[in-house]
This record gives C-alpha cells, sequence and structure tokens, in this order.
C-alpha cells in the first residue's frame, strides 16, 4: 500500500480507532490534555457499537458504600479482579457522567432527583459525540482502520485504513494511537455487534501487544428468534417452555443461560413474558423503545403468546477478554498503543464474571479516558521525526505470504460463528472440544494468512475475517489450557475451581498461539480457600 | 434488516445515509434514499430514528430478506413508532424518556423470583 497522490493523509497527535463509548471518551479526555485528535470509526459514531443500541446502566455508587460495593465485587471476581482498579472506576464514573448534562437530557425520579445511572444508548451516543466534537476532536466516520503503522524502533505512529465513501486507502500519522474497537461479538448477531469484529485485537497483536482473559468468551443472551434483540431486562420475568408447552424448572436470575443452552440443545424453546406486571408493561416502549419493535412489527402479543426464543453469544463483549494494559493509563505491551473499553480486558475490574450490567460501561468510560490521557502524554513526549519512513505490519487480510487467490470468506466467518457460539463448543467445554476448533479455526487462518487480500470493501471484509478467526483462536487456546471452570468458562471435564489456577492468563501469537497464566498472588490463592 | 425506503415520504434530507453504522443506504437519483448493500444491514433500527419523514421501514429478522412493501410496512401500524417511542423531536414532550426505570423494574424482577422461589418451597414441603 504505497502512498499516492490519491492518498489522504492527516498528522495528528492522538488518533482513537473506534467511536463507541471508550473512544469517545479517550478523545475528550485526550483533547482536554491539549492534543489534536482525530477519531476514526467503521461505522459512524454515535450509532456504531453496542452502546448505541443498548442502554448501559453504570457502576454507580455513592461515596459511602463504595468500599463495600468493591468488596463484594472482588470476591465474586473468583480471584482475577483487582481492587484498587474497581476503585478507581466508580470514582471516575461518579465524576464523569455528571459532565454530560449539556448533551444528555438526564431524567429525574417523582422526588426530582437526578438520575445518571443509566443511559438510553441512541441518544448517549449522541451526546458522546456532540461531546467529543465540542472537545475539539475531528471524527472520521466510515473510516474502518485495518493496521497500525510503527516507526523504525516499533513503536505505534498511527493507522492505516480505507474510507468506505469512494473505497479510498487513507494514512493517519499520530504521536500515539488509543484502540478503542469494541468487544468481539464472534459474528454472532449480536444487537449493535456488527462492526465489532476484534479488528483492534489484531491489530494490537501485530504491534507486540498481548491479550488476557480470552477464555472467557462465552456469555449469552436469549432473545426472540430470527431478531437480534438482546436486551435482557424483560427476560428477568420470564417463564420457559418446551414445544409440548411444558414448563422448565429454570430458576429466574443471572445464570439463566447454560439452563436454557441445554433446553435448546434437545429442542425448540418458547417463553412467556405474562408474569410482567401491568405499569411495567405500559412503561416498556419509553423504557427500550427498540426491544418492542419486533413484537409490534409482527404482530406478536409478547405478554399474552409464547414466543420462541434462542440464545445470542456475546463474545467478549459481556464476555471479558481483551488487549492487556499494563499501567494505569492503559498502555498495552506495544510502546505507543493504548487499549480502552471492550478492546481491552475487563479481569480487573470484573474477574471471571460478566461485566455487564454494570461494571462495563463504567470501564469504559473510565479505561477510556485513562488511555486518551496517557496517548496525549505519550505523544508529547515524542520528538517528532518528519519525512520518516513509516512501516505498515498488518499482515493476515491484507498482504497474503503466497500468492493472492480467492478465499471463501463467508466460509472462514461461518467457522467462527459455529465454533464460538454453538453451546455444545462454547458453553459445554471440553478439552477435546477446544481442540477439534482450534484445528478447524488454524486451517481458517492459515487459508486467510496465505491467500486473502482485495479492494476496498473487500478488503476490509477479508481483514474483518482475519481478526474474528485470530480471535476466535486466542480464545480456544485459553480455554484449553484453563482445565477448570472459574466463573463463566465452564469445562464440563474439569468442574470447580482449582486454586493452582487463580490468576489470569494471557495469550499472544499470530500463526503460533502462546497462552501463559501470571503468577498466582498469595491474596488470590487464599481467597480461593473461602470461595 | 432494513426492507424498505417509503419513496414519496423521503425528502432526501441524507441524515440515514450518513448514520447507518453499517454503510448500508446511499443517495438515488433525485437525492432521495436508496437500499445499497442491504446484506450488510445489521437490524440496529438507528436510520429510522434519524429519519424526520419517517420514511424508513426495518423488518425485525436478521437473516433474510422478507421483502416487505411500503404497503405492508404502514399495514403494520409501527412505521416511525420507534422515533415516537423514542420521543425524538415533535415527539418529546408526549414521550418522555422513561429508561432510568430500568434499575427498578430489574429490582422488582429479582423480588418477585424469590418470592415465587419462596412459594415454591413452602408447597413442596406440604406435599411431602
Ligand atoms: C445489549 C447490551 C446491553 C448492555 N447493557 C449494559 C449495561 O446495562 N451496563 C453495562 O455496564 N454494560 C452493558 N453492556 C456492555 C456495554 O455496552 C459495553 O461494555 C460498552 O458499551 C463498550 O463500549 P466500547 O466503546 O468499548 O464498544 P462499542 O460501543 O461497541 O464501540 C466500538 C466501536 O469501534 C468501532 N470499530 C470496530 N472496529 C473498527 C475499526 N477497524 N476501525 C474503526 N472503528 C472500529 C465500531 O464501529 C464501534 O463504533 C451491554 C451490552 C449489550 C450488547
Ligand atoms: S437498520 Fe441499522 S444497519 Fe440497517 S440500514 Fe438502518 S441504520 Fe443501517
Ligand atoms: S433520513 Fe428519511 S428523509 Fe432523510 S434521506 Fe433518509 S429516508 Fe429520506
Amino acid at each position: 500500500m504505497s502512498a499516492d497522490f490519491d492518498t489522504p493523509h492527516w498528522d495528528t497527535d492522538v488518533l482513537v480507532i473506534g467511536g463507541g463509548l471508550a473512544g469517545t471518551w479517550a478523545a475528550i479526555a485526550a483533547a482536554r490534555e491539549g492534543a489534536r485528535v482525530i477519531l476514526a470509526d467503521k461505522g459512524y459514531c454515535g450509532t456504531s457499537g453496542v452502546t448505541a443500541t443498548a442502554g448501559p446502566g453504570h457502576w454507580w455508587v455513592a461515596p459511602e458504600h463504595r468500599e463495600a460495593a468493591v468488596a463484594d465485587r472482588q470476591k465474586r471476581s473468583l480471584g482475577l479482579g483487582d481492587p484498587d482498579w474497581m476503585a478507581r472506576i466508580l470514582d471516575l464514573t461518579w465524576t464523569s457522567l455528571p459532565q454530560l448534562a449539556r448533551h444528555y437530557a438526564f431524567s429525574t425520579d417523582e422526588q426530582g432527583r437526578v438520575q445518571y445511572r443509566g443511559l438510553r444508548g441512541p441518544e448517549y451516543m449522541r451526546a458522546m459525540r456532540a461531546f467529543a466534537l465540542e472537545a475539539g476532536a475531528t471524527i472520521l466516520d466510515h473510516h474502518p482502520a485495518l493496521e497500525l503503522l510503527t516507526d523504525a524502533d516499533g513503536v505505534v505512529t498511527g493507522a492505516a485504513g480505507v474510507a468506505l465513501r469512494g473505497e479510498r486507502p487513507w494514512t493517519i500519522r499520530a504521536g500515539a494511537v488509543v484502540l478503542a474497537t469494541g468487544g468481539c461479538a464472534f459474528a454472532s448477531r449480536l444487537l449493535g455487534a456488527a462492526t465489532n469484529t476484534g479488528d483492534g485485537l489484531l491489530m494490537g497483536a501485530e504491534a507486540g501487544a498481548d491479550l488476557s482473559g480470552m477464555e472467557f468468551t462465552n456469555y449469552y443472551t436469549p432473545m426472540q428468534a430470527g431478531t437480534n434483540m438482546a436486551r435482557s431486562m424483560s427476560f428477568a420475568f420470564a417463564r420457559w417452555f418446551d414445544e409440548a408447552d411444558d414448563e422448565l424448572d429454570i430458576p429466574a436470575g443471572p445464570d439463566v443461560s447454560p439452563h436454557l443452552a441445554r433446553a435448546l440443545l434437545k429442542g425448540r424453546l418458547y417463553c412467556r413474558l405474562d408474569r410482567i406486571p401491568q405499569d411495567i408493561r405500559e412503561v416498556m416502549p419509553q423504557v427500550q423503545p427498540n426491544f418492542v419493535r419486533p413484537f409490534a412489527r409482527m404482530g406478536v402479543d409478547a405478554y399474552a403468546e409464547r414466543f420462541e426464543v434462542t440464545l445470542v453469544s456475546e463474545g467478549t463483549v459481556r464476555g471479558i477478554g481483551g488487549l492487556r494494559v499494563t499501567d494505569t493509563l492503559c498502555q498495552t505491551a506495544a510502546p505507543g498503543l493504548f487499549a480502552a473499553g471492550d478492546a481491552a480486558s475487563r479481569e480487573l475490574v470484573t474477574g471471571a464474571i460478566s461485566g455487564g450490567g454494570a461494571v462495563n460501561s463504567s470501564w469504559a468510560l473510565s479505561s477510556g479516558q485513562w488511555a486518551g490521557q496517557g496517548a496525549a502524554a505519550f505523544a508529547r513526549g515524542r520528538a517528532a521525526k518528519a519525512g520518516e519512513r513509516l512501516r505498515h505490519i498488518g499482515q493476515a487480510g491484507l498482504r497474503p505470504t503466497s500468492r493472492s487467490a480467492g478465499v471463501d470468506l463467508l466460509a472462514a466467518v461461518q467457522v467462527v460463528r459455529h465454533e464460538m457460539g454453538a453451546y455444545d463448543r462454547n458453553i459445554f467445554r471440553t478439552g477435546a472440544g477446544l481442540e477439534a476448533s482450534g484445528e478447524r479455526l488454524d486451517d481458517a487462518w492459515r487459508e486467510i494468512a496465505a491467500h486473502a487480500g482485495g479492494w476496498g470493501r473487500g478488503l476490509l471484509r477479508a481483514r474483518e475475517a482475519a481478526a474474528l478467526v485470530a480471535a476466535a483462536r486466542w480464545s480456544k487456546a485459553s480455554a484449553l489450557q484453563r482445565r477448570e471452570s472459574r466463573g463463566m468458562h465452564r469445562r464440563e471435564d474439569a468442574s470447580g475451581l482449582d486454586p493452582r489456577l487463580a490468576s489470569r492468563q494471557r495469550s499472544h501469537g499470530l500463526d503460533r498461539v502462546v497462552t501463559r497464566f501470571e503468577a498466582i498472588s498469595l491474596e488470590n490463592a487464599s481467597l480461593e480457600a473461602v470461595a | 434488516m432494513i426492507e424498505v425506503v417509503i419513496d414519496d415520504r423521503c425528502g432526501g434530507c441524507g441524515a440515514c445515509v450518513d448514520v447507518c453504522p453499517s454503510d448500508v443506504l446511499a443517495r438515488g437519483p433525485g437525492g432521495k434514499a436508496v437500499i445499497a448493500r442491504q446484506a450488510d444491514c445489521q437490524t440496529c433500527y438507528l436510520c429510522e430514528l434519524y429519519c424526520p419523514e419517517d420514511a424508513l421501514f426495518v423488518w425485525p429478522e436478521t437473516d433474510r430478506v422478507a421483502g416487505v412493501t411500503a404497503q405492508q410496512a404502514l399495514a403494520t401500524g409501527d412505521v416511525g413508532g420507534f422515533r415516537r417511542d423514542s420521543g425524538w423531536d415533535e415527539h418529546a414532550a408526549t414521550h418522555t424518556n422513561q429508561h432510568w426505570r430500568m434499575g427498578a423494574i430489574f429490582e422488582r424482577a429479582r423480588l418477585m423470583a424469590i418470592d415465587a422461589a419462596d412459594t415454591a418451597r413452602t408447597e413442596d414441603g406440604r406435599t411431602s
């Protein structure tokens, strides 16, 4: 990809890749430090990503209750969390959300108290876009990044991608880069996740970053069959039925998904929402306006009739794994490269259980700001080397190692969707199953690395397929090595916690995937004893 | 999946073309919106929210083109329903954002589940 006269080229201090919750906060924080900021999103900053279609409730805890909240969360993190990081995101969430009041119309309750905890997705991201623009960031919509650039020393110095309108390549030279590309939904049809294909994980790994917690990729959410409406609130009231309309004995609670998955492995699964009280039904369209659309349009009376449901895999979105941050400003192991939001591992604040429902959005908001600050500081400290040649470091999907040839990308994506989605593959895991998945994914990787490439949108699709396969391989390898069941990671052939594995697991590597457990801390070992 | 642009409603403002996260829509002849890459649609409904004319209709099925016509869309009675319930633009006064009630709703569900479990336990006690 040599630059020609048609290639738009920009210079900036901080480049933020991804414009969801984490990316917009990163852009704002970097701009506040005085940095020139460009934010590039694959879609449109304001509608793309999972924040925009959801309604994130934050970890919003008054100062006097924070110590208890952290202690509780730390216990539930099953040895993988870090109380200092938990306290940090609680503090920053509390001071950050009220700053949005100029752009988001916060509601008040019956007593007139302003409600900051939960924000509705489309309005939240519309506000974040306005906030980022106000802070001085330049936003490039429909500008997916495809690869990172480094200087001669391997320090990350920008990115290159394609502008979808006109399908023209772009390059941006930057003093530092923030990856805020969201989680990887492994091509499941999770609401809002179509652009979240793990690109940031692959780009980061090529630059020398490593990952952590990639075994925690098996959080599933029920939704009406055939749709993508993974809003979970109403299902908290659900009763579940098999095809013969016999009610299933599935207790309500946060851990229903494995029960539902077992039922789905036997046959069709149905749901009734008839326990939802009348007053909630009436207000539902104004609480979650998207949730009611499928019913309204398909003529289903959701509160009276049964309807068919399936589970959708959320990958690392309401799963956990991602790029490992190495310091308090969220720098990765690659110099000049920072990670935030779902693109980063959330083990520090969630441990081995999902951060959906509160912790994830607080993490996105906080890690975004730290990464933005860190990137601004890093960029300030760099001597400008004008005219220096930058290296384009992207490989699989961009630069085939042998003859470029037609690769069936849809088939490769389907392998990922199946291996990372099928209940008997990804919820109920076994060593043999993980090995078999790993082999199929290795084949897909070899094929893509050797032959895939393209132009314009086609190049983006090839790169997305490479990223999906890469992320799935880190996940399977990590799950194989964690021979125990911890949090959402469930091994049918190794039930229960193994105290020797009470630590986080890193992964890296492209053609050859490597994983390694961190040294176990004494504190975790003793926590294990009480768990 | 996005199914139709209701042509006689579209005013050609281009908002949906700009905001679609999957770059599905484009400006057609005369500036009106057209569905250019339907297979890329991720069924997020957000184009509807940004369309001031309620000229777009998304069908909830994600995996196939259902072939909904403008007439069929209008017959559902829900064209523009998402924007209305969201209280955007002219609906702001009548459809306020009640999203903040989510926490309390989850709590109601939790308490109901505890109640149900208690009842079940008591009944078990009686039968055994
Ligand atoms: C249905 C649902 C409900 C949820 N509810 C809650 C909740 O109540 N509480 C809670 O704490 N958490 C919740 N979560 C999780 C929470 O929404 C996420 O953790 C958080 O929004 C992540 O923000 P993000 O910025 O990291 O990712 P996203 O918002 O997904 O943004 C990622 C962005 O990166 C862009 N991108 C991807 N690849 C590229 C590329 N190559 N180049 C440029 N841009 C790229 C995407 O287009 C996207 O805009 C929920 C998640 C879902 C799916
Ligand atoms: S539903 Fe979403 S992805 Fe589909 S056309 Fe509308 S905005 Fe685009
Ligand atoms: S937003 Fe509505 S009115 Fe504007 S171009 Fe799109 S369909 Fe037409």
